[in-house]
């Protein structure tokens, strides 16, 4: 098993990971740090699959799109985390109620 | 475009630019309100009138809009379509004086004459249509024009009314769709010829074209009130009285009936339809609507229900006319659309009246209202007379040409369905006949309103009395030409290949 | 000038324009107002302008910087892109104008909406005109998260909730496709669409891909069962916004996945389509259902929007077989829908303006309190139950006629059950309007502008049943639907 490997599987284990806290976890906090943990998981794999050039430069462009990527989750949860704030002025928890689930 | 291209879309254009003129009026602008309608209606009556000089002499009026890939929306005026024509846009003028007359005074007319006018320019899109796509395009205008005229009174049983009214036409017209579109996917046409475009098909696909077939009647026999899809028709009676008159003589019943006209003889072809054994069914259904109607129609003591039964059976003559597939039945069926439209208007024009007047609207109240209402009544009785079939009412053609044809297609068991109806129409007719004219009237009506020396408003009497009349010249006059039945004559001519 | 400028500029402008203006009116709050609008009226007219060129030239493609694929992000326009460009300025304009009147009584609810609703433009009109996956994600990302910080400016408890769902579903989608992207790239090298569609084979990689991009798009879809956020979302938010939401931003991820599905997957999705059908049947039938059974007018629309976007997803089986013509008629729906969709999310706003609430049953004659608004809704019902003559019409008969020429019963029989659902429950709607209610309230004014603009948007839907044939002709420029999902094969 080469590290690249090793990387993209860690990075899909952090991104399934991530989905099961998302879904298992009511607290809105821990659901938005979910996302950033599957974040990093799709980030990794991105890296770690990154092909190597014939002189073992790797490609740049999936770093490229690794740094896009994070700030397009810091933007993402820096506006979750004011809403939650706001979720939480209007209702008095940081959780979603659940009457309207489905 | 030539100078006749532009004749059907004026006859679309009289009726739907004051509809929508009138739709922006204000409540108060009664005097503009009454000359748009007005000169709406006697400028399609006009143009309409045209039009017949014309196809009479050999002229064509058609107009196309490309549409969809492969398929226009086209409007043409032959024969068989000015038949509805011109009785739709003579009997709209009496209609619409009639319904000035009857709503004066009351709220949102602005909103019923708009509504009105797109009814009436949804039923010559109808007539005119040219092809399956077209006539379902205005098909389905019609019953979404109609449904704010069903539940004008904004009562809860007006809107309860409406949604089975919709409840069925919306259906039907789903069936429709589906049906044509299977129909599209086979021919890759859907214009209308004389005897059919569906013959030449491959008879691997006379399974598909009896569901075809089937799909399309249902859909068109839902406005048409065949049973048992006739339910919404009764219930629609809580519209005001000139909507009911519109809903029965002229729009849309019979828009149903002259659908089915349109997909027997110009889609499948009346012969095609006979070897398909699709007719035979199509005319017992339609005996059972006329048996069925009647039968139910002597028990109603509403007269407004009476009447709607009376229709439901009636409107099945066309229909029994078209499926009986021999010539003679075939002018007797179409000259019904027109000998129906005339007797059943001025049958609910009088139902209006006695309402409007004195606040009538039961059987069991019309007790001497002969007296104090003579002329209203006497063009009732007329009307009532020519629904039985006595001559020399309209009506008494149509039973003769029907019975004719029966016997020529050797179909002996349609005389008994006449007879057997005959005598129930005398049935649920005489007895009003003989309450309004011989009984003695009650000492106070329900609800009198005084109109000096007429017994009720101008606007009110005159239209029966028109169209009663004009239901006793039809029937005398019948072999003049361009009389009802010499034009049904004109069109059964080219709907059957000549030996 | 050199021509390649003014092309440049042509396919920019329909995202520098938005872009532009969601910056000014975010430093100039006090002047959003004028200077959304101008933007907006801008867009139309550059988008306009992009329908000659393209009627004269075909597609277009522009490396922008003058890097091409695979390094540089390219933008691509031919009918489709176009198509939906037009409709987003078209909508777009409408909403402005809407929401200028909409939010005169609240300013700073005004303030905050013009710079996010440029913005989401701006993510549009980008998604529209990327040919390139990775670009894609991006364009998702800003959309989803200025869509969602716009659903919470009507604020009140309803309305964050259903922001706060929204964004877990947005983001969720978003990374899903995000994976989806990364192990394209890893499996083929590029993320420019027309080269992935020349080197993509049928592999278990492409398979991934193809499950978790597919999915995380129908979650922003909104497909059943995934669902579940969109009513909340749709129902809370200001009427302006939700209109935006149902009309365009659902379009948006559809897009997508139609884009990806023709040029990249289709041809090895093999059952997935038909999966894709069945959840869009379900849509249609449970949707309605759902619409049907709801008190409140404005969880109705949303439901009806859950129903609507089923029908879209018919057009995935249907295209095995009769290609153009199914997806020309799912595009033609999701275009009617937009403006008929459009037209009714505004009408509700306007009752609710009007009367305070929202109860179905209570509406108290508004059919000669409101006649404008009420004609609207009814005309935007015309298409959004597929009678004739609309573009919701149009939309279905090619539908239908994609199923029926193939014997496909069971897809007609939805396409046809779901019209008549439609027809109920927007009869549900008009029914309660004639009649008078047990419970009056006080009645307040509307703006003129806001009636008309839904009377307007309303028309459009229903004149697309008549002009018929040039929005197919643009829609099928430069053959997105036909020629190159084969080479793609070859």
């Amino acid at each position: 098993m080469t590290p690249a490997v090793l990387y993209a599987l860690t990075g899909l284990g952090l991104f399934v990971l991530g989905l099961y806290a998302l879904i298992v976890h009511a607290h809105l906090l821990r659901k938005i740090l979910a996302f950033n943990v599957m974040g990093s998981g799709v980030f990794l794999v991105l890296a770690g699959l990154a092909g190597r050039t014939a002189s073992g430069i790797p490609d740049p462009v999936p770093h490229a799109m690794v740094i896009t990527g994070i700030v397009v989750a810091v933007a993402a949860t820096a506006l979750a985390l004011s809403l939650m704030l706001r979720v939480a002025g209007a209702t008095g928890r940081a959780r979603l109620p659940d009457e309207h689930e489905r | 475009m030539t100078l006749d291209a532009w004749v059907p879309l004026l006859v679309l254009c009289s009726s739907l630019v004051p509809g929508l003129l009138i739709f922006g009026l204000d409540e108060s602008r009664v005097r503009l309100r009454t000359t748009l309608n007005l000169a709406g209606a006697l400028t399609k009556l006009a143009l309409v009138g045209v039009m017949l000089w014309g196809v009479a002499h050999g002229h064509t009026y058609e107009v196309r809009i490309a549409f969809l890939p492969g398929l226009d929306l086209a409007l043409r005026a032959g024969p068989l379509a000015l038949l509805f024509l011109v009785l739709s846009s003579l009997l709209w003028l009496v209609t619409t004086i009639y319904a000035i007359g009857y709503l004066e005074g009351s709220p949102h007319r602005s909103r019923f004459f708009g509504f009105f006018s797109l009814c009436v320019t949804a039923t010559v899109g109808v007539a005119m249509a040219a092809d399956m796509l077209t006539f379902l395009l205005f098909y389905e205008m019609l019953t979404l024009a109609t449904y704010p005229l069903v539940v004008h009174r904004g009562t809860e049983v007006a809107r309860r009314a409406g949604q089975v009214y919709l409840a069925y036409t919306i259906g039907g017209g789903a069936l429709m769709l589906l049906g044509i579109v299977w129909l599209y996917t086979l021919t890759g046409t859907l214009e209308f010829t004389p005897r059919g475009f569906v013959s030449e098909l491959d008879p691997s696909h006379h399974p598909a074209l009896i569901l075809i077939f089937i799909f399309l009647i249902t859909g068109l026999g839902v406005k048409a009130a065949l049973i048992p899809l006739h339910a919404w028709l009764p219930m629609a009676m809580v519209a005001p009285a000139p909507v009911s008159a519109l809903l029965h003589a002229v729009a849309v019943v019979k828009a149903g009936a002259f659908g089915i006209v349109r997909v027997v003889y110009e889609v499948f072809g009346v012969e095609f339809s006979a070897l398909l054994g699709v007719t035979l069914p199509l005319a017992i259904l339609a005996a059972a609507t006329i048996i069925y109607g009647s039968l139910r129609a002597i028990f109603q003591d509403d007269l407004k229900r009476r009447l709607a039964f009376s229709t439901v059976s009636q409107v099945s003559y066309i229909v029994l006319g078209v499926a009986i597939a021999s010539p003679i039945a075939t002018v007797g069926g179409l000259v019904h659309l027109v000998h129906q439209g005339l007797m059943k208007i001025t049958l609910f024009f009088c139902a209006g009246n006695l309402a409007e007047t004195l606040g009538i609207h039961k059987v069991s109240e019309m007790n001497g209202v002969g007296r104090r209402m003579p002329w209203t009544m006497v063009a009732f009785t007329v009307a009532a007379f020519g629904m039985i079939g006595a001559p020399p009412v309209a009506g008494f053609i149509t039973k003769w040409y029907l019975g004719l044809g029966a016997l020529d297609a050797g179909q002996h068991w349609v005389l008994v369905v006449l007879a057997a109806s005959s005598l129930l129409n005398a049935a649920y007719f005489l007895p009003i006949l003989h309450a309004a004219w011989f009984r003695e009237p009650p000492a106070t009506w329900p609800e009198e309103r005084e109109f000096g020396r007429r017994e009720t408003a101008r606007a009110l009497l005159w239209p029966p009395l028109i169209t009663a009349l004009a239901a006793v010249l039809a029937g005398l006059f019948a072999a003049m030409p361009f009389s009802p039945l010499e034009w049904a004559r004109f069109i059964a001519e080219q709907e059957f290949t000549r030996p | 000038m050199d021509t390649a400028v003014w092309l440049q500029s042509g396919l920019t402008a329909p995202i520098l324009l938005p872009l532009t203006g969601a910056l000014l009116a975010f430093v100039m709050r006090r002047r959003a107002t004028p200077i959304g609008l101008l933007s907006v009226v801008a867009l139309l007219g550059a988008v306009i302008l992009q329908v000659p060129s393209l009627f004269a030239d075909g597609p277009q493609r522009l490396a922008i910087g003058g890097w091409g694929a695979p390094l540089g992000v390219d933008l691509y326009a031919d009918g489709l892109s176009v198509a939906m460009l037009l409709m987003t300025a078209v909508v777009g304009l409408g909403i402005s104008l809407y929401a200028a009147a909409y939010f005169r009584d609240t300013p700073a609810r005004g303030q905050a909406f013009w710079p996010l609703w440029l913005l989401l433009l701006t993510a549009l009109n980008a998604l529209f005109l990327s040919a390139d996956i990775f670009n894609l994600y991006v364009t998702l990302e800003i959309l989803g998260l200025s869509a969602v910080a716009l659903t919470a400016i009507a604020g009140g408890a309803d309305a964050l909730v259903g922001a706060m769902r929204y964004l877990l579903v947005s983001l969720l989608g978003s990374l899903a496709y995000l994976l989806g992207v990364a192990l394209l790239y890893h499996a083929y090298g590029t993320v420019d669409i027309a080269l992935l569609a020349e080197r993509i084979a049928a592999e278990p990689a492409t398979w991934a891909a193809m499950g978790l991009m597919s999915a995380g798009l129908m979650l922003k879809t909104a497909l059943f069962p995934l669902h579940f956020w969109l009513p909340p979302a749709h129902a809370s938010a200001a009427a302006p916004v939700s209109a935006a939401l149902s009309a365009l931003v659902v379009k948006g991820s559809f897009y997508l996945l139609v884009r990806l599905w023709i040029e990249l997957f289709g041809e090895i999705a093999g059952g997935v389509a038909t999966l894709l059908g069945l959840l869009g049947a379900a849509a249609v039938l449970w949707g309605s259902i759902q619409a049907l059974i709801q008190t409140r007018l404005k969880l109705l629309i949303a439901y009806s929007t859950v129903a609507q976007i089923g029908y879209l997803f018919l057009a995935f089986p249907l295209a095995v077989g009769t290609g153009a013509t199914a997806w020309s008629g799912a595009l033609y729906l999701a275009l009617s829908h937009a403006l008929a969709k459009t037209a009714m999310f505004l009408v509700a706003g306007n009752l609710l303006r009007f009367g305070g609430h929202d109860r179905i049953a209570d509406l108290d004659r508004v059919v000669q309190r409101l006649p404008l608004s009420m004609a609207a809704f009814a005309l935007a019902g015309v298409s959004i139950m597929g009678l004739p003559p609309s573009g919701g019409f149009i939309g279905k008969w090619l539908l239908l006629e994609a199923a029926l020429t193939e014997g496909r019963w069971g897809w007609a029989i939805v396409i046809i059950l779901g019209g008549v659902l439609a027809a109920t429950y927007v009869f549900k709607v008009v029914g309660y309007a004639f009649t008078q209610s047990e419970n009056p309230h006080q009645a307040q004014p509307v703006p003129a502008t806001m009636e008309w603009v839904a009377f307007a948007l309303a028309v459009a839907a229903v004149l697309m049943g008549l002009i018929v044939s040039q929005p197919l002709i643009v829609l099928e420029i430069g053959n997105p639907f036909g020629i190159q999902a084969e080479v793609a094969v070859q």
